[in-house]
């Protein structure tokens, strides 16, 4: 019997209105695999993030994730992911500790202040456990929806640029934990626009552009010949 | 039931930190009330007759408030896509959310009547009946008012949305609850107000199993 991938993409379709965000993209990740995923803006990262954490269907195609199929096995695939997005998923009115509770509460993990803080050291925010989201940076924010991640200890990581909206030490928050879901044997897909960064961290990397997936390859080689020229790169993500 | 449980402790987390705008509902129930008041003028026979009617009228209105609020904190940062994701339930989250405006909407009710006992010489006679048809009414207001809230919040006007799609939906609970408070008000010789009461609590009963079984086909894309 075969393992079944981590990630199978098949011909997945996704339009906005009647444009086409994502086209016939098809792609596999064996399990425990990290992998990049690169592109312009607009060219469909984070749309086909949201479909593989099921916040959105495809319109053609189809995926599974862990072997569970993302349309018709919906729950089980929610229960093997967890998703970093560009939304935070915060209450603003809430503290950090409350967030987090939340969530724990739904998980059916331990609630306990004493089990949550670890997780908010983790992302150093527990010195400001008991303040209110709306009191946050944009920096911050991203810290705790990386604690959040982190709860859901999900088999199947998907991080939509984490590195966005961080300082310096945040950009290294990002790699330990990257290198800790790595350890945890989860498989973690990222769109990132820090090609190096990127290439450092993942076995492999994929290039999107225009919604269609136009390179996959050893991550290493993304920067050079993943089809993106880094003279038409901002400077910090080359 | 854990689910539930999550879902009302974070109903309890939300609702602690909007007590303003629950004040401010209220204040809009009762100046609404007193508006009404005005229009008919100081003539007490017509006001006791009108009271009940006025009551829920005032609830109605001030129940679009709290509904186009109620998803507010949900839909800033997409929390509600979150919890779904984690995965939450959507029956828990719209059985705790409905709770919530539930209850809101029965303590606005309450709160008004003192008001409308003041300002429309109502009598009130049976307190505790009268709270068992606000809560009734206010149920059959909370439980669609809370789907079509989620339904209309994406919508740019959506607090124009929300009572057109609603309003009509209640009429049936707002007829039974205006008679049955008008009994309890007015006097019930025939003892009708028990068939009222059971015509509220079936419309309450089919609303809040429908929409408890829409509501995951409404936020699931």
């Amino acid at each position: 019997m075969t393992t079944p991938s981590a990630i199978d993409a098949r011909g997945l379709c996704r339009r906005y209105g009647r444009r086409w965000a994502l086209v016939d993209v098809t792609f596999r990740l064996a399990p425990g695999t990290s992998a990049m995923l690169a592109g312009r803006n607009g060219s469909g990262k984070s749309t086909l993030l949201r479909i593989l954490a099921t916040a959105i269907r495809p319109d053609r195609g189809s995926a599974s994730v862990l072997g569970h199929d993302l349309v018709a096995e919906r729950a089980e695939v929610r229960r093997s992911i967890a998703l970093l997005s560009h939304a935070s998923y915060l209450h603003e009115a809430l503290t950090a500790m409350e967030n987090l509770r939340i969530a724990a509460r739904f998980l059916e993990r331990e609630t306990h202040r004493d089990a949550l803080l670890p997780l908010l050291a983790e992302v150093e925010l527990d010195g400001r456990a008991d303040d209110a989201v709306a009191t946050f940076s944009a920096g911050m924010r991203k810290r705790l929806a990386l604690a959040r991640t982190l709860l859901q200890k999900g088999g199947v990581v998907l991080l939509d640029e984490p590195y966005g909206e961080l300082d310096p030490p945040g950009f290294r928050l990002v790699d330990r934990l990257f290198g800790r879901f790595k350890a945890a044997g989860a498989t973690v897909l990222m769109a990132t626009h820090l090609l190096d960064r990127g290439a450092a961290l993942c076995d492999e990397g994929l290039v999107l552009e225009g919604g269609r997936l136009r390179w996959h390859g050893s991550a290493r080689d993304l920067p050079e010949r993943g089809g993106l020229d880094p003279a038409t790169l901002p400077e910090d993500a080359r | 039931m854990r689910q539930l449980g999550a879902a009302l402790y974070k109903e309890w987390l939300l609702q602690s930190r909007a007590l303003a705008q629950l004040l401010a509902v209220l204040v809009f129930g009762a100046t609404a009330l007193l508006l009404f008041s005005f229009a008919v003028g100081p003539n007490y026979e017509l006001l006791r007759a009108v009271a009940p009617g006025f009551l829920w009228l005032a609830l109605l209105l001030s129940s679009t408030l709290t509904l186009a609020e109620s998803f507010q904190a949900e839909m800033e940062h997409r929390a509600l896509e979150g919890q779904l994701l984690l995965p939450a339930s959507p029956w828990a989250l719209y059985y705790a959310k409905a709770l919530a405006n539930w209850l809101q909407l029965t303590l606005l009710g309450v709160a008004l009547v003192p008001l409308m006992v003041a300002l429309y010489d109502a009598r009130l006679s049976r307190p505790l009946a009268l709270l068992g048809v606000i809560a009734l009414g206010s149920a059959g207001l909370s439980a669609p008012g809370t789907l079509y809230a989620v339904m209309t919040h994406q919508a740019r006007s959506r607090q124009t949305l929300l009572p057109l799609l609603l309003f009509p939906l209640v009429v049936p609970v707002l007829i039974a609850a205006v008679k049955a408070t008008s009994l309890l008000m007015l006097g019930d010789p025939m003892e009708q107000i028990g068939s009222w009461a059971l015509l509220l609590a079936t419309f309450d009963a089919i609303h809040w199993s429908l929409c408890g079984l829409l509501f995951g086909r409404v936020v699931e894309e």
